[in-house]
């Protein structure tokens, strides 16, 4: 196993209060220090002068289409995509068919992770059969099988009885359940957010109350459950506020954003462009100064890269039947970097604890650190170099992302996973 | 043909490659579109004679929803103007099968065609289109977002009978949610001067639409006297989930233009309808058949406006 040094980079992990530029060693695919000498013997040294170099990027909330879905995205496909945005583990969400709500899935899943052999894949697995939101899943049988934790995806556990069953049943096994708040009745047909926009351009609209109403009602239930649970996806000023509330009485619930929730307001749909439709949808402005505020002070904890890769002949129709999402592995950090911290509204190492560290503590992996011993997952980031989004440079199958062409401000430039560089930027 | 002497003064003063909606226009090119309706109209007695300006072009009507006074008025306005006409029906077509609408749409356009007129229920499709093909893109609805046509007939029709825009009320009445004529109406109205008054049940006119610079109402019978127009929209049943009030009953008593509403207007009232028209819902048979009714003008309107669009995104165009 090769001895990496990686020389006179900003250090920062979240995890340990570090900020400062120094050397850092890897050795046997773990951490092996921190501050040591330049002259250190190595077998390999980078030179990381006015780079970052941060806990491997966490993602705990990519898409993942395969089995079923191969035309948008395969687990190798996502996986190497993941590697391109510094992401060095991801958290694989059940949109597939069949879902993932047997071991034998579970087990595929992983196979074909570790067949692909780009970075750390974990297997989320159903909440209910099939998906469906009435029966519980076997848990206890995923959970033997790897799965980390238990969501039903784009679907919101819409049945209070059942969301209140899973937070207690996986309590057993300590593991999150991560649920879009969504309530659907109110939200049906919605395309985009509820404002101005939506009744100038007479596209159905997705109501904030959606979210707030839902979060709402997760967070009692998780408060009586004593369970530990994940909102994903959160976008609106009420469910900032609600969270907050809650963290204030020590629930146990936890919430990602999507990086792309920073980037545009609801204007951006104005083109009708499909790759702007996404869930949550783009907001207005006042919340998402609500959302900055959250993550300022930790009401928000993570924020994910909301992968969620649709081929180009389903994006190509009409906005009203075109599938929500786009692709983010490769986008997200620059996205925090050019509108969180270039804009001024956070500094990297808050940024960098809700890309890494946070997402490890609610997934309760051992990762998203620098401390000796740990596994040496590590991101390095040119912090200002200037780059186009190019789609067709793209690892991921798909191309359904409204930021082509955009310049963005900060990149990964080599992503390290156990110690093994898996990718490296050419800027040739 | 030679460009006929009354659309001399309007030649080359049209500069856009589309006609999507009435928002992004301005109030020169509306005036323009609208002045250039009026021209076809006084030249033709009433569209009646073919004005061959755009022979050899062809018009393709793209139609995913039904329409029966839209698609007939844009394939007379094309034929009057010396256009061929290719009807084009969803159902029957390569769609069936799995294409997409885009690959559709440039299938069609490969084969020469001049003009894509097309409505479809999802906002936003004949943007689209614009986007990615070089033939002129006409919305001839497109969901509830715009349907500028409509919008120019309306106002062409208020021009006709009460002059100049600026300063008059109009009023438009109904499911202003789900209404593509009331966006167009809006916008274009407005850019002329018009003080626009939307009014219907809260469900359906929410006080978002303030926003606009319209005034909103849930009044009818208090703002009746100040209005110089009444547009009355039809209650769109197909585009609602849940009834947006208690029964057709209850709305038609507080909504539904009628006799004795009518003695509370201004005695020179224009009642208009974008049609198709409900009668006992949005207004009664007598009002609708009534002296004060210009909805029959509308229609014929629609053809000159439509005869003004094609003419001005081919041959009077700035480019061509």
């Amino acid at each position: 196993m090769p001895r990496t040094l990686i020389q006179n980079g900003r250090v920062i992990d979240p995890s340990q209060g570090i900020d400062r530029v120094t050397n850092l060693l890897i050795e046997e695919g773990r951490i092996g220090a921190i501050d040591v000498d330049s002259g250190l013997e190595a077998t390999r040294v980078i030179d990381a002068t006015g780079m970052l170099v941060v806990p491997g990027l966490i993602d705990l909330n990519v898409q993942i289409r395969e089995p079923g879905f191969e035309e948008d995205e395969t687990i190798e496909s996502a996986a190497y995509a993941a590697l391109a945005g510094g992401f060095t583990s991801i958290a694989a969400i059940s949109e597939t068919n069949p879902p993932v709500d047997s071991a034998a899935a579970v087990t595929y899943l992983g196979r074909q992770a570790t067949e692909a052999d780009h970075c750390n894949v974990y297997p989320v697995a159903c909440v209910s059969s099939e998906r469906q939101g009435e029966e519980m899943a076997e848990i206890g049988i995923l959970n033997n099988a790897g799965a980390i934790a238990f969501s039903d995806g784009t679907r919101p556990v819409s049945n209070p009885e059942l969301l209140r069953r899973a937070l207690e049943y996986t309590l057993m096994f300590d593991r999150p359940v991560l649920n879009r708040p969504e309530m659907v009745e109110l939200s049906r047909d919605g395309v985009m957010h509820d404002g101005k926009v939506s009744t100038v351009l007479g596209l159905a609209p997705m109501p904030t109350e959606a979210e707030d109403v839902m979060a709402a009602r997760d967070i009692r239930i998780c408060e009586a459950t004593g369970g530990k649970l994940h909102l994903l996806g959160i976008s609106c000023s009420g469910t900032v506020d609600i969270l907050r509330r809650a963290k204030i009485r020590n629930v146990g619930v936890t919430a990602s954003i999507c990086a792309y929730q920073f980037a545009n307001t609801d204007e951006a749909m104005r083109g009708f462009h499909t790759s702007f439709k996404l869930n949550p949808p783009l907001r207005s402005a006042d919340h998402i100064q609500a959302c900055i505020a959250g993550l300022k002070d930790g009401t928000i904890d993570v924020i994910a890269s909301g992968h969620a890769p649709r081929s180009s002949e389903k994006k190509m129709c009409a906005i009203t039947e075109a599938p929500f999402g786009m692709v983010g592995l490769e986008t997200a950090l620059g996205l925090v970097s050019t509108h969180l911290i270039k804009a001024g509204h956070l500094d990297w190492a808050i940024a960098i604890k809700a890309m890494s560290f946070n997402a490890a503590q609610v997934l309760g992996l051992a990762k998203g650190t620098l401390q000796v011993g740990a596994d040496a997952d590590v991101t390095i980031i040119d912090p200002e170099q200037r780059w186009t989004v190019d789609t067709a440079s793209y690892r991921s199958k798909s191309f359904n992302c409204p930021f082509h062409g955009q310049e963005l401000v900060g990149r990964v430039v080599e992503t390290i996973v156990g110690g093994v560089s898996k990718f490296r930027y050419d800027a040739a | 043909m030679e460009t006929p002497g009354f659309l001399e003064p309007f030649q080359g003063r049209w500069t856009k490659r589309h006609l999507l909606d009435l928002e992004s226009l301005t109030s020169d090119e509306i005036t323009l579109l609208l002045d250039v309706a009026q021209a076809f109209k006084d030249s033709t007695e009433s569209c009646r004679r073919k004005l061959p300006v755009l022979t050899g072009r062809t018009s393709v009507n793209l139609f995913f929803e039904d329409s029966t006074r839209t698609r007939t008025s844009f394939s007379l306005a094309a034929r009057r103007l010396g256009a061929d006409v290719v009807e084009f029906s969803a159902s029957s077509s390569s769609l069936s099968k799995g294409e997409t609408l885009l690959d559709t749409a440039k299938t069609i356009e490969s084969m020469c065609i001049d003009t894509l007129v097309c409505r479809h229920k999802a906002p936003g499709t004949p943007q689209m289109l614009a986007a990615n093909l070089d033939c002129a893109v006409i919305n001839a609805g497109d969901g509830p977002h715009e349907h500028p046509t409509q919008g120019l007939l309306d106002i062409l029709t208020i021009r006709q009978h009460r002059g100049d825009l600026a300063g008059k009320t109009v009023a438009m009445v109904g499911d202003i949610a789900h209404s593509r004529t009331a966006r167009s109406n809006i916008w274009g109205l407005q850019k002329l001067g018009a003080h626009v008054i939307v009014c219907g049940p809260s469900t359906l006119v929410s006080r978002r639409w303030e926003e606009f610079g319209v005034e909103v109402s849930h009044d009818l019978d208090s703002i009746l006297p100040r209005c110089d127009v009444l547009n009355l929209l039809r209650i769109q049943f197909e585009r609602q989930y849940t009834r947006p009030f208690p029964s057709v009953r209850e709305y038609a008593l507080l909504y539904a233009m009628d006799r004795k509403r009518m003695e509370r207007a201004k005695s020179d009232i224009l009642i208009m309808a974008p049609g198709p028209i409900n009668r006992g819902v949005e207004i009664t048979p007598e009002v609708a058949d009534g002296e004060h009714s210009v909805i029959l003008h509308q229609v014929n309107n629609g053809l000159a406006v439509r005869m003004a669009a094609m003419w001005l995104l081919n041959d009077g165009r700035a480019t061509s």
